[in-house]
C-alpha cells in the first residue's frame, strides 16, 4: 500500500509535468479573486504608477522636442514597449526579488521539500495580477507610439517588434530573478537590487543616446536594457544607432535575452548554493 | 539498463533510511571585525532502520534542525555525509523528497489564504498523485486525523492543534517512507496530542514509515519512540532507549501523595526515596526506582501507613534528563 503513491508519480510525471505548477497558480488567482475590494485598490496604485512614470515623459517632452533624436512618438513607441514588457514580466516574476520574505517566512525551505526545482515554486508562488493595470498602460503608450510615429506598415517591423516584445519581456523577467538570486547573499539588498531592477527599467524607456558611454556599456551589454525597446524601434524607423549600439544589433534581441537567462541563472545557482552553504 | 537500475533501487530499499557518517556542520558568521564559527552539528555519525522511530532530543540550538536539513538536501554538510533512504540529499533531492515528508517548526507548508481541502488539492498536484490516490489517501488522512470539521475553512483560522494535524497529514499526503516531524505536539492540548500520537502510531504499523521526531514532550518519546538520540552541541551524546537514557542519568517517576492527614515523612518505603514533604506533611514527593518495583506496589506500601486523598505521578522531565547527561558528560 506504502508503494502505490511513490510508484504512481513517474508514470503522473510523464502525463502532466506542468500540474504542479498549474494548481499552485489557479489557486493564487483564485486567491486574488476573492478579496476583491483589496485586488481593485492595488490594481488602481499600480495603474497610476504607471501613469505617473508616462507623465515623467510627456513633462520633458513639454521643453524639448527631441531627445537622443527621438521625438514625442517615438519615445512613446520605446516607453511604451519597454514598459508593456516590464510589466508582463513583473505580473509572472515581480515577486522573486522579494526573496528575503521568502526566507524569513520559511516558504523557502519548504520549496526545497517539494520536488520540483526551487526557481520554478518562486516564480508560479504567485501571480501579481495587479500589475497588469501598469501592463495597459504600457500597452497604450505603445499603441499611441505606433499610430504616431510614421512606423512602416511592413512585415519586417512586425517581425522586429514581436521578437522585440517576447526578447524585451524575457529580459526583463531575467533582471528580477538576477535580483533575486542576489538576495540570497544580501538578506538587506532589496533596495540595492531595486537599484538595478527598477533602474534598468527605467533605462529601458530612455534613448541610450543621452547615455554616456560607460553607461551605455552597462545597460547596453551587461544588463540588455537597452534591446527592451531602444534599439528594435530605431531599427523599425530605420535610424541608426548611437556609437557602440548600432541599430542592426536589433535583430539580436533573443541572444540579449539568452545572455540575461544565463547571468539569471547563475545568480540564482550561486545564491541557492549559498544559501545551503556549499559555497560561492 | 533495466536490471541495473530495478537492482539500485533495490539496494534503496533494502539500505538503512538515514545514515550519517561524521557529518559536521559550521557557521561562519561576522561579530564587528572578526569571523566567528560555530559549530551547529559535529561528527554525527548515526544509523537509523527502515522502520524505526526515533527520537531525537537535545536542548535548543543543540544542531537537531541543523541535522534535519543536511538530511533533507537543504543544507550542504561542512564535512562528512548523509546518506537518506539510500540517496544524496542534495544530488537528488527531488526524488529524495518524493519519498520523505517534512513537518519542519513553524514553517507551514499549507496556504494561509485558501480552505484546508484546497491545500490539500494543490500538495496532491505538487506529488503527482493519481485522482484515484489522491481521493483515497485524503479520505484517509482526513478520517485519522479527524479534519472533517475544518475542512473547507481557511488555514489562517484554524487553532494550533488543528494546523498542527493538518500539517501532519499534507506531509504524509504522498506516503512517504519517512516521515520528519520537529516538535509536532508544542502548544497542543492534551487531547490532540493523544490524538496525533494514536494516528502516528497506527500510520507507522499500517506503512512500515520510519519515523525521526524531535521534540520537548516526555509524552512524544514514550509512546512513540523506542530509541532515542541525544545531541549536545552538536555531539551524539546518547544512543539507546528512553528508559537506559534515565536510567544513566538518574532520573526517576515521581509519585506525589497529598494525604488525608498531615503525617511524617514517608521514609522507608522500599525502593523510594523521600524528596520532600509540603503543606506540613499533606502532601509528599517519592522517587520510584522503575526497575525494582512499580508506582503500584509504591502506592499499595504507603497507603498501608496513612490515607491517601489524591496521588500524581510525575514522569521525569526530558529537559531535565538531558541536562544531567549534559552535565555528566562534562563532568565525566
Amino acid at each position: 500500500m506504502a508503494d502505490t503513491g511513490v510508484a504512481a508519480a513517474p508514470a503522473a510525471v510523464r502525463r502532466d509535468r506542468w500540474r504542479p505548477y498549474r494548481a499552485v497558480i489557479g489557486s493564487r488567482v483564485r486567491s486574488q479573486r476573492a478579496y476583491r475590494a483589496s485586488f481593485r485598490m492595488d490594481l488602481f496604485s499600480t495603474g497610476v504608477i504607471g501613469l505617473v512614470e508616462l507623465a515623467e515623459v510627456l513633462v520633458l517632452y513639454r521643453t524639448v522636442d527631441a531627445l537622443g533624436g527621438l521625438d514625442l512618438h517615438q519615445i512613446l513607441l520605446v516607453f511604451g514597449l519597454a514598459d508593456f514588457a516590464f510589466s508582463l514580466a513583473s505580473v509572472v516574476v515581480g515577486h522573486v526579488d522579494e526573496l528575503p520574505k521568502f526566507i524569513r517566512s520559511g516558504t523557502l525551505d519548504v520549496f526545497f521539500l517539494r520536488p520540483q526545482p526551487v526557481l520554478l515554486q518562486v516564480v508560479t508562488s504567485e501571480l501579481s495580477l495587479r500589475r497588469l493595470s501598469r501592463a495597459v498602460v504600457g500597452l497604450a503608450a505603445f499603441c499611441v507610439g505606433l499610430v504616431t510615429a510614421d512606423v512602416p506598415a511592413t512585415p519586417r517591423t512586425a517581425v522586429l517588434l514581436s521578437l522585440a516584445l517576447v526578447s524585451a519581456t524575457a529580459i526583463s523577467a531575467a533582471q528580477y530573478v538576477t535580483a533575486g538570486g542576489l538576495q540570497f547573499f544580501l538578506v538587506n539588498g532589496h533596495e540595492m537590487t531595486n537599484a538595478f531592477v527598477y533602474g534598468g527599467r527605467y533605462a529601458a524607456t530612455q534613448p541610450a543616446a543621452v547615455w554616456s558611454a560607460p553607461v551605455r556599456a552597462v545597460f547596453g551589454y551587461v544588463f540588455p536594457m537597452a534591446f527592451c525597446g531602444y534599439l528594435p524601434v530605431l531599427a523599425v524607423l530605420g535610424m541608426p544607432g548611437p556609437p557602440g549600439l548600432p541599430a542592426w544589433l536589433a535583430w539580436c534581441t533573443p541572444v540579449a535575452a539568452l545572455w540575461a537567462w544565463c547571468a539569471a541563472m547563475l545568480c540564482w545557482r550561486w545564491g541557492t548554493r549559498s544559501y545551503q552553504g556549499a559555497g560561492g | 539498463m533495466t536490471g541495473t537500475q530495478s537492482s539500485t533501487d533495490g539496494l534503496r530499499q533494502s539500505g538503512p533510511a538515514i545514515r550519517t557518517e561524521g557529518l559536521t556542520r559550521r557557521f561562519t558568521r561576522r561579530e564587528g571585525l572578526r569571523r566567528v564559527t560555530l559549530t551547529a552539528v559535529d561528527d554525527l555519525t548515526v544509523t537509523v532502520e527502515r522502520g524505526e522511530s526515533v527520537g531525537y532530543i537535545g536542548a535548543n540550538g543543540a544542531g537537531k534542525s541543523t541535522t534535519i536539513k543536511m538530511l533533507v538536501g537543504i543544507l550542504v554538510p561542512t564535512s562528512g555525509t548523509a546518506t537518506t533512504l539510500g540517496r544524496a540529499p542534495l544530488r537528488e533531492r527531488v526524488a529524495l523528497v518524493r519519498q520523505v515528508g517534512v513537518v519542519f517548526g513553524q514553517r507551514s507548508q499549507l496556504w494561509w489564504d485558501l480552505p484546508v481541502a484546497e491545500s490539500f488539492r494543490i500538495l496532491a498536484a505538487v506529488h503527482e498523485l493519481s485522482a484515484d490516490d489522491e481521493r483515497s489517501r485524503t479520505a484517509e488522512l482526513r478520517e485519522q486525523l479527524e479534519l472533517g470539521p475544518f475542512w473547507t475553512t481557511p488555514v489562517r483560522q484554524l487553532s494550533l492543534g488543528q494546523r498542527m494535524r493538518a500539517e501532519v497529514a499534507a506531509a504524509l499526503l504522498h506516503r512517504p517512507r519517512l516521515v520528519i516531524l520537529d516538535e509536532p505536539t508544542i502548544g497542543l492540548d492534551v487531547v490532540s496530542k493523544q490524538r496525533l500520537r494514536e494516528f502516528l502510531v497506527a500510520e507507522r504499523t499500517e506503512h512500515g514509515t520510519t519515523l525521526l521526531l524531535t521534540t520537548h514532550d516526555m509524552g512524544d518519546v514514550q509512546r512513540l519512540c523506542p530509541r532515542v538520540l541525544v545531541v549536545d552541541h552538536g555531539r551524539l551524546a546518547y544512543d539507546g532507549s528512553l528508559d537506559g537514557l534515565s536510567r544513566l542519568v538518574g532520573a526517576q517517576r515521581v509519585l506525589v501523595v497529598d494525604l488525608d492527614e498531615p503525617a511524617g515523612d514517608l521514609v522507608g518505603v522500599p525502593h523510594t526515596n523521600h524528596l520532600g514533604s509540603e503543606a506540613g506533611g499533606l502532601r509528599q514527593r517519592l522517587a520510584v526506582d522503575s526497575d525494582a518495583t512499580t508506582v503500584a506496589a509504591v502506592l499499595a506500601a504507603v497507603t498501608d501507613r496513612v490515607a491517601v486523598r489524591d496521588l500524581a505521578v510525575e514522569e521525569p522531565d526530558i529537559e531535565d534528563v538531558v541536562r544531567r547527561l549534559y552535565s555528566a558528560q562534562r563532568d565525566g
